[in-house]
């Protein structure tokens, strides 16, 4: 196992080094998309530690994205540095997170979908009508993009450098968080809840957590968007944002780590792609997700994993062919 | 005093639309465990082909039998046999998902083949104000209240009374003992899933003529339609006809009473209140867990 590690790490490292070295020479507008793909990448890895991982719905990533943008727009805009409005972003969601994970202790499935649903449209309403602080419909513009280690960041490359920086150390810690025990936990909440329980797993606890920690991902993207968009106004982050994280996660694969990278690269990538189809780009992408729930309900890092072991299958099965050949043959 | 019994008229009016769309819904989680997340866009759909009928030269009563037909068509058999039994095997969530999809879809199609734009739609009802006890009623209140009693007890009266009824209830609550019986389940899942398309298009022939067709009146009847059957109870008939009149009502009256700003929040309270504090609903049975 260990050999096939290498090629792995390898190609990591040319894609990495592919999304810092390629866009050096992109135009603005290339370089805003991609920014925008890091950020609904951190958001949709937030909802993917929520549902894929622990399996609770939610249907709310896009108010705290929302959440997270108001934060940064209105602190940033006082003079606030950035990297306070990230701090009051990620504690602000988490609390909401973990309170709204509340009725997920209570109700399940559907149930669940709809009250982080009610939740969604409440925080809209929120966004809109509270003019003091937000703004209302007029949206709160100019907001300033951060100097980072005194170096600003207001042309669009170092802009991206630090959305990429921060889907780097939010990957980072994603990936040692579903590795340790409270990812194994998140899983078993999923696969049985009562199983866990009955294994000693708080599940309580763990259900508000995956809530709280998926709410405060979607809180760091919402930091970076407002300083990426430089404009934020409710309607972005109306309740069709929440589901077309969840399109993300679902398209790309629920429960995969790369599930949202591949998910959000779809979602923000193939509508520039496809702009020959024109209006009819978002009916060809819900039936092309339907067509792929059908053919795969784990998205397509389902698909690539299913083909994967089925040839591992096929291969142990050919080697058991021949060892039981031999054995026949062998005196 | 009056403005409140005017409201309330007008609030049962909605609600009774309301009622149509959330019993449909509950039908099909009832009978197949479909969460159907379309359905606000089912409502919308079906005004959308009559106007396109019209739109060819035919007569509105001819748009509404072809508008009709069609639903049953698409909405009904099509969406049955195109998305829910391929999806059904995959569980509750990803069909849900699945039904999200496709009210993105239908969304963009109704944008795209109709117009952005919202359109007028005549309503089968006359205009006008009739005189019920000294009082001025809108026609039009009444008309859609009693159109929406009568399907509702022409359901009630299927469901309860005739022997079709009775076994699309025993498919509904216990399948493998009614395919013992000799209930042929999937026809009568299969006359859900029709139910349902007929009274998504009635509600579309009553609600249209009120909003005008636009393709995102979906989103906000869906919604309303939800609320109703979760706060109705979402396992019960009655029960969802309860919270549709419950949430047409406080919709009109928080929007009187409350700041029109948050008119829209009071019935989402109100979903999560019951939500946390009575899951299975008013009226409704608490569902086991399974393990």
């Amino acid at each position: 196992m260990t050999a096939a590690k290498y090629p792995k790490i390898g190609f990591g490292i040319v894609v990495i080094a592919a999304l810092i070295i390629v866009p050096m020479n992109f135009n603005r507008y290339g370089l805003f998309i991609l920014s925008q793909w890091a950020v609904m990448t951190i958001a949709a890895m937030g909802l993917n530690l929520t549902l894929g991982y622990a399996g609770q719905v939610s249907l709310a990533q896009g108010a705290f994205v929302g959440i997270g943008a108001y934060a940064a727009a209105i602190m940033t805009s006082n003079g606030l540095p950035l990297i306070a409005a990230l701090g009051v972003a990620i504690v602000l969601c988490f609390v909401i997170g973990w309170i709204l994970g509340y009725p997920a202790l209570r109700v399940q499935h559907h149930y669940l979908a709809f009250v982080t649903l009610a939740f969604s449209t409440l925080a809209f309403l929120v966004f809109r009508n509270e003019d003091w602080l937000t703004k209302g419909i007029y949206g709160i513009s100019n907001i300033p993009r951060p100097e980072i280690f005194g170096y600003p960041t207001r042309r669009p490359l170092p802009f991206y450098y630090v959305c990429l920086g921060s889907l780097g150390i939010v990957s980072l810690a994603v990936w040692w968080l579903i590795r340790s025990p409270w990812g194994r936990a998140f899983i078993a909440l999923r696969e049985n809840p009562v199983r866990a329980l009955s294994l000693g797993i708080d599940t309580r606890r763990y259900t508000l957590m995956a809530f709280a920690i998926g709410s405060a991902l979607g809180g760091i993207a919402g930091t970076l968007y407002a300083p990426l968009t430089q404009y934020v106004d409710p309607v972005p982050f109306h309740l069709s944002l929440s589901l077309d994280l969840l399109m993300m996660v679902i398209v790309g694969g629920s429960g995969f780590f790369f599930g949202p990278f591949l998910g959000a690269m779809i979602a923000v990538l193939l509508p520039e792609w496809l702009r020959f189809t024109q209006g009819y780009y978002l009916m060809l992408y819900a039936i092309a997700v339907i067509g792929l729930l059908i053919y795969s309900p784990t998205g397509i890092l389902g698909i690539l994993d299913r083909f994967i072991s089925e040839r591992r299958t096929k291969a142990a099965s050919a080697l058991r062919a021949v060892a039981k050949a031999k054995l026949e043959t062998a005196p | 005093m009056s403005n409140l019994l005017d409201l309330l008229i007008a609030g049962l009016a909605t609600g009774a639309i309301y009622a149509i769309v959330a019993v449909g819904f509950t039908l099909l989680w009832q009978t197949s465990q479909t969460i159907n997340f379309a359905q606000g866009e089912f409502v919308m759909l079906p005004a959308f082909l009559m106007l396109a009928v019209m739109h060819a030269g035919a007569p509105f009563w001819v748009a509404i039998v072809i508008g009709i037909a069609l639903s049953l068509l698409l909405l009904g058999l099509g969406f049955k046999l195109l998305l829910v039994d391929p999806m059904l095997r995959h569980g509750v969530l990803p069909l849900a998902i699945a039904t999200m999809a496709l009210a993105i879809g239908i969304k963009e199609a109704a944008k795209q083949f109709w117009s952005a734009e919202a359109s007028p739609f005549p309503s089968i009802i006359p205009g006008g104000d009739i005189t019920i006890f000294g009082r001025i009623v809108a026609l039009q209140s009444i008309g859609v209240l009693v159109l929406a009693i009568l399907a509702v007890l022409g359901l009630t009266t299927l469901l309860n009374r005739t022997s079709i009824g009775h076994q699309m209830q025993a498919a509904a609550q216990n399948p493998t003992v009614a395919r013992i019986v000799g209930v042929p389940v999937e026809r009568m899942i299969l006359l859900t899933f029709l139910i349902n398309a007929f009274l998504v298009a009635l509600a579309s022939l009553l609600i249209t003529p009120i909003y005008l067709a636009k393709f995102s009146n979906g989103e906000v009847l869906g919604q309303a339609a939800f609320i109703a059957a979760i706060v109705g109870g979402f396992n019960q008939v009655r029960g969802a006809i309860a919270g549709g009149l419950l949430i047409g009502v406080v919709d009109n009256l928080s929007a009187a009473y409350v700041s029109t700003q948050y008119r829209a929040a009071v019935p989402l309270v109100l979903l999560i209140a019951i939500i946390l504090f009575r899951p299975q609903g008013m009226m409704g049975r608490p569902e086991e867990r399974t393990v």
